[in-house]
């Protein structure tokens, strides 16, 4: 029997592996030293994500059912980094759980079943896998979202999740019905083949867009983001706001290009007029949030709209833009949220005017969070910059001026709020600023490397032409 | 020419601003002053060392000084267009270089004495090295993106120095308003790369201004695609000025600069008068053979007039200011506003250049009599401790140096002979009656005026009878007197510098003569403005008073900037803010926010799961979800397909 074949699910199976060891583990490990699970399963996700980067496979497997190919490969990679950060980051607040309210390790089975799922939605090589990765990587988040069971918002959260999730899978599996209709086929490859501009595939079209403009919370689809980030748990609501959008931004890109390519003359109108909500909306009500979390959720809103900046140009500069971006914001995004995260458990105070006087207090969390913001913003020589100024680029080279100037005009925009954290931090003279505070190891090391990735992302530049040439081939 | 130890000039600020930005808490005071001079003074000494051998080694080939490119392909942005970094040097990024590091080093000499005693003494150095390398980035740059990211930086440590004050609410303020308008400024600035990329397929200024020297036209040729009837390239042309005014304090975009003021004098010297501020004049000549090429220099003509009237309009609003530092804020708006005409009247060949020579020219002499002009304004108001006309007088008793230094900036300024303004402004105004006659009536009319609001505020200062101060004001220390004296030097000497054989559009040279008639009429306009402010100002009289009345209306509307901030006011309190934000801050609150508070109100744990479902949100964003579904389908099926 040829094994070289398990070598393209590798991913799976060795995330899959960790999941089960884990759950062994609960079993074994006395009560008192449950705390030790975080370090275990630090240390095995860490050598998976290590273990990601070496050498990578093309193939399908499944009767083209699942496929990999070095994009794909390469995108698994950023979402493991970003994993990873996230729960060198959450390590501390994990522990405490387990310990003093004897929580068990169901927060990494149920986030690596979220992220197995999503290694399955974007390796697709059909509607059927499709779907099935989209689900798994949503229900085990909604349970995620509503992991505080003590506090009554954090189960509000998982119970809107879930249930506008259900919607919205809903509505997507009644377009993948219609494609399926008219062309007679769920894989990917047979129906770009087939594809014509009827209405019956149009609407088929819409529905499955919207469906994954849910998860990337795109306006009008984005209603569930504000109360579900704030109830969340901040892991969960930085897992949500930058793995999950990143995942749900690449595949839908990668369906769009490949898939949708022949209705492109409907589909780039659409994503233009969403595009702008998007940007407007998010940005006008980012401007008046106070509290941290949500005010990094509708900032997070507005920057899904300059992604979509990227996906209008439609060819493999669009995709690389896309890609970079993405990157760029899981960085930016993870190392602001860290901040949030270490200070919230320390002091555990999330509203913008805790903040004020910190730079004075806690010069260093306060230089990541004004990386991390001017990164968001957009100025340069931050990695943020040139993420923007390429997907401008993106549009701008298929003639979509307007559209460029006004996500131009709301880079403007979003400079105003997030001035005012920087304002705040440094700026401002508080009596009562949060005292100086010290960060155990991971949570250390987490925003370090954000730090390193939002800097080398900025100044390294092969990694872009490596995402550049890998984007030449998509199928 | 091996120019590679240039990349220490602006790499050792850097480093200095690295040093002492990280251990701001380990460093002494008075240590970290020494760093910040020693680093700048080593900047200093590599850039006149450069300047010697561009000019008089190595720089002129056949008659005509070269440009030296060291760069490397920093990213391939597409199979076709790259982005380099690296470094630039011909005649005009090497007068910037001597212009930073000396203003900046005095500065760095004059905050020792000035800021002695701040608390945030350590942070202001680290500010000013970060800022001064992110100006001398901005100088050498090879192409567009390369400026552009130092354009920001520039932003950004300025926003940080204005607000260094940050105990006063109207620093931050200040700090918020230059930032943003900046910023909104170059939102035009960005689309205009953004264009020139893709319609030129380049960033770099060595392809985009290379000039055939037998048609005497650009080389590059590009798709003439056109938009409302001019080509694209000059579209983005334009939208790259848009860019240079609001970093230049040009109308409409100058609404920031006086609010600047509120940052520390040194910083305001620095940066908003002699070197950041002069960045669109210096964006503006970096493109100049395309300003000048592209549809026979239509965006050029735009520079000119923009020049002209933000010149015109400042001038007229500086007479009326009581601030001192204002005075000079406006002062400075209305002298780029010069040097932005000068550059649009400018021509390319030979003598025809002169405008382009004279806005440099003028330029480099402004940089040192406007930096004499805030540093001595510093050191008056170190001794008195206010910013106000009102609470000065007599002070040439007192402060010597001072008095001296100052005088003789504000001869400079008003162009009298020999000092350096005049030779500088002589250039601009004949550039200017042989191009555009109204303009250089404009012109000719600023200079009145200038020399009127200079000695305004140096009778008022140093002349006048002695204001009750509370305690007798005193000259300022060596550390401040020194850099003073220096620029005071420089403002003397400066404009008897032959400019026109180094500087020129076409960098071959030329010889610049004296155009003795436009001279004297230059000259004598200042004179009667200087003689009409003696008048006025130099015994404290009501006849000022009375002259203000009877300019009524028009005197009442330059005070108030001609309501210019009110008008912005108008537009983003009343219009976007009542109009368009109220509203969705309403909806925030009463429908999101609202229904959120009316869970947390009802505190039946039982039943807070089903309230989730219950309280009519959730059905609210389904509904809003299905709407968009349906909308979406509708139009994109039946409408827009």
């Amino acid at each position: 029997m040829d094994f070289s074949s398990f070598l393209l699910m590798r991913h799976e199976i060795i995330l899959l592996v960790i999941t089960l060891l884990l759950l062994v583990a609960e079993i074994f490990i006395p009560q008192q030293k449950k705390g030790s699970i975080v370090h275990l399963a630090i240390f095995l996700f860490g050598i998976h994500t290590v273990l990601g980067f070496l050498g990578n496979v093309e193939g399908a497997l499944f009767g083209g059912m699942f496929r990999n190919t070095p994009m794909i490969h390469f995108f698994k990679n950023v979402l493991n980094v970003g994993v990873l950060i996230l729960l060198l980051q959450s390590a501390d607040w994990l522990q405490e759980k387990m310990v003093k309210q004897h929580k068990g390790t169901e927060f990494f089975i149920l986030l690596f079943s979220s992220l197995l799922g999503m290694y399955f939605m974007i390796s697709a090589g059909d509607f059927l896998m499709f779907y099935l990765g989209l689900e798994l990587s949503t229900l085990p988040v909604a349970a995620l979202a509503a992991y505080e069971t003590s506090k009554r918002i954090s189960s509000e959260a998982g119970i809107k999740l879930i249930l506008s999730a259900a919607l919205a899978s809903g509505v997507s599996l009644f377009g993948i019905s219609m494609l399926y209709a008219t062309s007679g086929s769920i894989y990917f490859n047979d129906i770009a083949e087939m594809i014509t501009a009827n209405n019956l595939t149009i609407l088929g079209m819409i529905l499955f867009f919207t469906g994954l403009s849910f998860k990337i919370s795109l306006v009008p689809f984005h209603f569930w983001t504000a109360d579900v980030y704030e109830g969340a748990p901040i892991s969960v609501t930085s897992f949500l706001s930058v793995i999950s959008k990143g995942a749900a931004v690449f595949i839908l890109m990668i369906l769009l290009f490949t898939v949708f390519k022949p209705l492109m003359h409907v589909w780039e109108n659409m994503v233009y007029v969403i595009a702008l909500m998007t940007m407007f909306i998010g940005n006008l009500f980012a401007s008046r949030q106070k509290n941290m979390k949500r005010f990094l959720a509708y900032s997070s809103v507005a920057q899904a709209g300059f992604i979509l900046l990227g996906i209008i140009n439609g060819e493999h500069l669009g995709f690389a833009t896309v890609i970079y971006f993405v990157l760029v914001y899981i960085f930016s995004n993870l190392a602001a949220f860290g901040v949030v995260q270490a200070i919230s458990l320390k002091t555990g105070k999330e509203n913008m005017d805790d903040y004020e006087g910190l730079y004075r207090t806690n010069p260093k969390l306060s230089l990541v969070m004004m990386l991390a913001l001017f990164s968001l913003a957009g100025i340069p020589p931050v990695a943020g910059f040139f993420g923007k100024f390429f997907l401008f680029t993106a549009a701008a080279s298929k003639g979509y001026y307007l559209l460029v100037f006004l996500a131009v005009v709301n880079v403007t925009i979003s400079l105003y709020y997030y001035l005012l954290v920087i304002r705040a931090m440094f700026l401002r003279k508080n009596e009562n600023a949060i005292p100086f505070f010290t960060n155990k190891l991971y949570m250390r090391l987490g925003l370090v490397l954000t730090v390193l990735g939002i800097i080398t992302l900025g100044l390294y530049s092969p990694l872009y032409d490596y995402i550049f040439e890998l984007s030449k081939n998509l199928m | 020419m091996d120019i590679t130890y240039i990349y220490l000039i602006p790499i050792i600020p850097l480093a200095v601003f690295l040093l002492l930005g990280i251990n701001s808490k380990k460093i002494k005071p008075a240590v970290s002053g020494y760093i910040g001079v020693l680093g700048l003074f080593t900047s200093f000494l590599l850039s006149i060392y450069t300047a010697y051998q561009y000019f008089f080694v190595i720089g002129k080939i056949d008659g005509e000084y070269q440009q030296f490119i060291d760069k490397t392909t920093w990213l391939n942005f597409t199979d076709t267009l790259h982005i380099d970094m690296g470094i630039l040097v011909d005649s005009i990024s090497i007068m910037m270089l001597v212009v930073v590091t000396t203003i900046s080093l005095m500065v760095h000499i004059y905050s020792r004495g000035y800021m002695k005693g701040d608390d945030g003494y350590t942070r202001c150095f680290a500010y000013l090295s970060l800022f001064t390398f992110s100006m001398l980035g901005l100088v050498l740059a090879t192409n567009l993106f390369q400026i552009y990211i130092f354009w920001e930086l520039v932003g950004v440590s300025s926003y940080l120095l204005i607000g260094y004050y940050y105990t006063k609410p109207s620093a931050v303020s200040a700090a918020k308003k230059a930032f943003i308008v900046t910023r909104f400024a170059d939102l035009g600035f960005l689309i205009g790369i953004l264009i020139m990329g893709y319609y030129t397929g380049t960033f770099d200024f060595e392809t985009l201004n290379a000039v055939n020297p037998e048609t005497g036209m650009l080389v590059l040729n590009w798709a003439s695609t056109s938009f409302m009837g001019l080509s694209v390239i000059a579209w983005g042309l334009i939208l790259i000025f848009m860019g240079g005014a609001g970093k230049s304090a040009m109308m409409p975009f100058h609404i920031w600069l006086p609010d600047a003021m509120e940052g520390p004098t040194p910083v305001s010297a620095l940066i908003h008068a002699a070197t950041m501020v002069v960045a669109g004049v210096y964006l503006v000549a970096r493109l100049f053979p395309m300003f000048y090429f592209v549809e026979d220099g239509f965006a050029l003509n735009i520079v000119a007039w923009v020049g002209g009237i933000s010149s015109l309009f400042a001038a007229i609003i500086a007479i009326t200011q009581t601030d001192i530092k204002r005075v000079l804020a406006f002062s400075t708006m209305s002298q780029i506003g010069y040097m932005m005409m000068a550059l649009g009247v400018s021509g390319y060949d030979g003598h025809e250049g002169v405008g382009y020579m004279a806005s440099m020219f003028h330029l480099f002499t402004h940089a040192m009599f406007k930096a004499l002009l805030f540093l001595g304004a510093g050191s008056v108001i170190h001794a008195v401790h206010s910013n106000y006309l009102k609470d000065m007088g007599g002070l040439r008793k007192y402060m010597p140096i001072t008095n001296i230094t100052f005088l003789i900036a504000a001869l400079a300024i008003a162009g009298v002979p020999p000092f350096a303004g005049f030779w500088s402004k002589d250039e601009i105004l004949v550039a200017a009656f042989e191009n555009n006659q109204i303009l250089y009536y404009i012109g000719v009319f600023v200079a009145g005026l200038t020399a009127f609001y200079m000695f305004r505020i140096y009778f008022g200062i140093f002349w006048g009878k002695d204001k009750k101060y509370e305690h007798t004001p005193h000259e300022s220390p060596m550390s401040m007197a020194f850099p003073l004296l220096f620029l005071a030097g420089m403002s003397i000497v400066a404009g008897l510098i032959p400019f026109s054989e180094y500087v020129s559009a076409d960098n071959k040279g030329f010889e610049a003569h004296l155009n003795y008639p436009l001279a004297a009429i230059a000259t004598t306009v200042g004179i009667i403005g200087i003689a009409l402010a003696w008048v006025f100002y130099k015994k404290e009289n009501s006849l000022s008073d009375k002259y203000a009345k009877s300019f009524g209306v028009l005197y009442k509307w330059a005070y108030h900037k001609f309501y210019f901030d009110e008008l912005y006011l108008f537009v983003t309190k009343k219009i976007i803010f009542n109009r368009i934000s109220a509203p969705i801050a309403w909806f925030d609150k009463k429908v999101v926010d609202g229904t959120m508070e009316g869970i947390g109100n009802k505190t039946v744990v039982v039943s807070d799961k089903i309230k989730g479902m219950q309280s009519g949100k959730l059905q609210d964003y389904a509904f809003a979800f299905i709407v968009g579904v349906v909308v979406l389908a509708g139009v994109f099926i039946y409408l827009w397909k």
